[in-house]
């Protein structure tokens, strides 16, 4: 079993998690992910490794409940554990692979949204522990969702804040804080983004209008997670790509945005249907893990 | 009784079981089949061993039903195999023991697949296991992938005395057992979880949620977790697609993915938590195994249900009894048929599939005739989903993380008859090493290599 050692809610809405796993934890890399099952029954859910201990053989996972599983999930408490943690999945960041030489000489900037912040916290722990600072560029809709400022201050050189309602940092989304920093003369030549799939096209869009090649995670709907399944699959540069092999990450650049989102929309309606059985059980207080 | 007839078998109704998931065969009871066993000429040279892959004792075991000696059957079928409640009902038998039966020559050849399964599934309700050894003998083996294969090298290492433990990636046990073939045709509890909990009870170790090559590799098991040898019996489940237009859409499922939701995470039944989309009208692509349980998983979950293969009646490489089935259960055939295009809806969503019809040429490479196609007989099929069944191959994920392991052209691992790999003390068989094949295949792989194993680390002191 993989036990729950420690849970903390980092905002009205998200979750953080650290968990006994060994063997995840033994080999995970910056940029991949493992897939939980909440219990027996339960569906398989892919996360983003956000964190590891490899010496205590524990991952640390971030989430949102956005659907009946992830619900389920924000139940589950410390002591509690998953019937499953599979991974590590997915290949880790590309930036994992480059000379720390060659990584010194790059001009880095994240841009996370949401609980993508997560991931990208584990990518610029990673580089700063290697002895590299990044920027980064933190975006959400208001200041009281805002997750990990601090400790992504600790790991960052500069780190931006963007809010949709201008409670905190820039007033306005990711894509007006990146223009702003260019307009104010700072310049980038390598881009990580990682959030919802809305924001990362958009973000993409701008990355390429500015000439910074830009990579993304693509959080695309998964049953297995290793390449057997074929519903991860997207279209690269118009060749299908499976998320969980291929990826995560793509050059952001040639990502079909727009169909990746239409297919993540795919079992909307039958999930919405789940997800609303599973809040009326919780009133009546029979879904088992509440 | 007629001698020259096989005893028929007991069956769901077409119309009933159109509707659900229980299985479709009801399998003899005792009076057929002992009435069936007495039909067997016992021959001296009996030819169906011979169209046995992994050469039962058939007359042998046929013999011991006919004296009422279920154990003593069991017993001669263990000698040769280690799955017989499962390839019982899912080995090609048409083509292999029952297609060489002498009693097939004038009339039906004895029906040894449900006569197995019949010795099988009265000795489980009879309590008879096999029995783990006294005595272990110190080495460590591991096993990857808790397919046939797996499960039958593990199995009679096991019985050696071997300490083995086999990874699964998946968090549950038996390969395509588990989440490829359906409920109706192969029954999870009552059958599969048996066979596994049997391979168990032989003390081997089942460490599931473990992917080679990502969460540990073949490396680390050998220098740091003490393991001598290690068998890959990983399969071959990566799912092709066809490359044409439009197979992006929404509603477009290759079979595994299909099969997976509906087998392994039990999104069949109304409680589950995993969903799956139940068309109006589904089109299945492929003509093997994979596609007529995609048909008849579709159709079950509500769909009127087309399958479209590109060659004739003859070519379609399923299971004879599960053509018959598909048929019985109304679902249509559109052979020599071929898909060029998906066609999609504004919405994203697949609305029909435009296929081409096909003649047949000249014999190929595989010894069948070619397919080819027909210039301006396109037409247009309406569908609301489309489940690409067209074959899978071998998952790179360990041969790219370990070191000396070669693969052939197709991505298979290369291995000689025994099993044994161009890696000391790595051997290999099943699909991994053949491409999709058979159950039956998998497991006389899985215990030649458990053999040869033995005779390695034997030799290696
Ligand atoms: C590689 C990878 C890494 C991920 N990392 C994280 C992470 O670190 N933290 C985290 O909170 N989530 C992460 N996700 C997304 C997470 O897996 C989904 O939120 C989860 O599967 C939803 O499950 P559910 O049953 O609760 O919701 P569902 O009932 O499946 O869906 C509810 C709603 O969420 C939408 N949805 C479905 N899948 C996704 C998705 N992949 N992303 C966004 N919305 C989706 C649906 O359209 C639906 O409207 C990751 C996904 C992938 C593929
Ligand atoms: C839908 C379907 C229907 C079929 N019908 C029939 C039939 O009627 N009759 C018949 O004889 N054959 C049938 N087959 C074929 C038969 O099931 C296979 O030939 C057989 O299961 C192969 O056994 P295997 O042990 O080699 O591999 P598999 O059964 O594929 O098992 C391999 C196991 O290894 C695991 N694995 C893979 N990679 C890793 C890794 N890196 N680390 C750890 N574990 C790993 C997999 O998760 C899997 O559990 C069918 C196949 C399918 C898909
Ligand atoms: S294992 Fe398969 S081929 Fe062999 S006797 Fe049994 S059903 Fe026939
Ligand atoms: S060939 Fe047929 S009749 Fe002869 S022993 Fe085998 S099963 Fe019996
Ligand atoms: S999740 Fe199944 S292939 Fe990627």
């Amino acid at each position: 079993m993989f036990k729950i050692l420690k849970k903390e809610k980092l905002s009205a809405n998200i979750y953080s998690m650290t968990v006994e796993a060994p063997r995840v934890a033994a080999h995970a890399l910056p940029g991949q992910f493992l897939i939980v099952r909440v219990d027996e029954e339960g569906e398989r859910i892919p996360l983003t490794v956000c964190d590891d201990d490899k010496e205590k053989g524990t991952v640390t996972i971030v989430f949102q409940p956005v659907g009946a599983e992830t619900y389920r999930m924000s139940f589950l408490e410390e002591g509690d554990s998953f019937a499953d943690v599979v991974g590590p999945l997915g290949n880790p960041s590309n930036l994992v692979n480059v000379p720390i030489e060659e990584l010194k000489k790059k001009k880095i900037l994240f841009i996370a949204g949401g609980v993508g912040t997560a991931p990208v916290y584990h990518q610029l722990k990673w580089l700063h522990n290697h002895g590299i600072d990044a920027d980064c560029i933190q975006g959400a809709r208001s200041k009281d969702i805002l997750i990990l400022e601090d400790e992504m201050k600790a790991v960052t050189r500069n780190l931006y804040f963007a809010t949709d309602d201008g409670t905190y940092g820039i007033h306005g989304n990711v894509c007006v804080a990146l223009q702003q920093l260019w307009d104010e003369g700072k310049r980038y030549d390598h881009c990580v983004v990682i959030g919802p799939m809305i924001m990362m096209k958009f973000a993409c869009q701008l990355t390429q209008k500015l000439g910074i090649p830009t990579v993304v995670s693509m959080n695309t709907v998964m049953v297995d997670g290793t390449g057997m399944c074929g519903a991860c699959r997207l279209l690269v540069d118009g060749q299908v790509k499976f998320a969980c092999v291929d990826g995560p990450e793509f050059d952001g650049w040639k990502v079909d945005f727009d169909q990746a989102m239409q297919r993540s929309r795919m079992y909307k309606t039958e999930e919405g249907r789940l997800f609303l059985e599973a809040k009326e059980e919780k009133s009546h207080g029979g879904c088992g893990v509440c | 009784m007629d001698m020259m007839k096989k005893v028929p078998v007991r069956e769901q109704d077409p119309k009933v079981r159109a509707a659900n998931f229980d299985e479709v065969c009801l399998g003899y009871n005792k009076e057929e089949a002992e009435a069936e066993a007495s039909r067997c000429l016992q021959c001296k040279n009996p030819q169906c061993v011979q169209g046995c892959p992994v050469s039962i004792n058939i007359p042998g075991f046929i013999a011991k039903i006919k004296e009422h000696d279920i154990p003593g059957a069991y017993e001669v079928i263990g000698q040769s195999s280690t799955l017989p409640a499962v390839c019982g009902r899912v080995c090609p038998q048409e083509t292999q023991c029952e297609g060489k039966c002498i009693r097939g020559i004038k009339g039906e050849a004895i029906s040894i697949g449900k006569l197995e399964r019949y010795v099988a599934d009265t000795a489980r309700l009879m309590g008879v296991r096999p029995e783990a050894p006294e005595e272990k003998n110190g080495k460590k083996v591991a096993v990857i992938g808790a397919g046939p294969s797996g499960l039958a090298c593990a199995s009679d290492l096991a019985k050696l005395g071997y300490e083995v433990t086999i990874f699964e990636a998946l968090h549950k046990a038996g390969g395509v057992l588990s989440y490829g073939i359906p409920e109706f045709r192969l029954p999870k509890e009552k059958v599969v979880d048996k066979e596994i909990d049997n391979v168990k009870s032989l003390g081997v170790r089942i460490e599931t949620d473990c992917i080679i090559g990502k969460s540990v590799t073949i490396d680390e098991l050998m220098d740091k977790e003490g393991y001598d040898a290690v068998f890959i019996g990983s399969g071959a489940g990566l799912p092709r697609f066809m490359n044409i237009p439009g197979e992006q859409a929404m509603g477009v499922f290759s079979a595994n993915e299909y099969l997976t939701r509906s087998n392994l995470m039990h999104a069949y039944r109304e409680d589950a938590r995993t969903p799956i989309y139940r068309g109006k009208k589904t089109v299945v692509v492929g003509g093997g195994n994979v596609a007529m349980d995609a048909a008849r998983t579709a159709l079950r979950l509500g769909a009127e249900t087309t399958i479209v293969y590109r060659r004739s009646e003859a070519e379609l490489p399923a299971r004879k009894e599960e053509v018959h089935h598909a048929k019985e259960e109304e679902i249509q055939f559109h052979l020599l048929t071929n898909p060029v295009e998906i066609l999609v809806g504004e919405d994203g969503w697949v609305k029909g599939i435009r296929c081409i019809r096909m003649e047949l040429g000249e014999p190929d490479a595989s010894g069948r005739r070619r397919p080819i196609e027909i210039p301006g007989s396109e037409f247009v099929i309406d569908c609301d989903s489309v489940i690409m069944a067209l074959g899978t191959s071998p998952n790179p994920l360990i041969s790219r993380t370990t070191e000396g392991l070669e693969t052939n052209r197709k991505g298979c691992l290369v291995a000689d008859e025994k099993g044994t790999t161009t890696r000391p003390g790595v051997f290999a068989g099943g699909d991994a090493v053949t491409g999709a094949a058979t159950v039956i295949l998998a497991m006389g792989a899985g215990r030649r290599a458990a053999a040869a194993i033995d005779e390695y680390l034997k030799n290696r002191n």
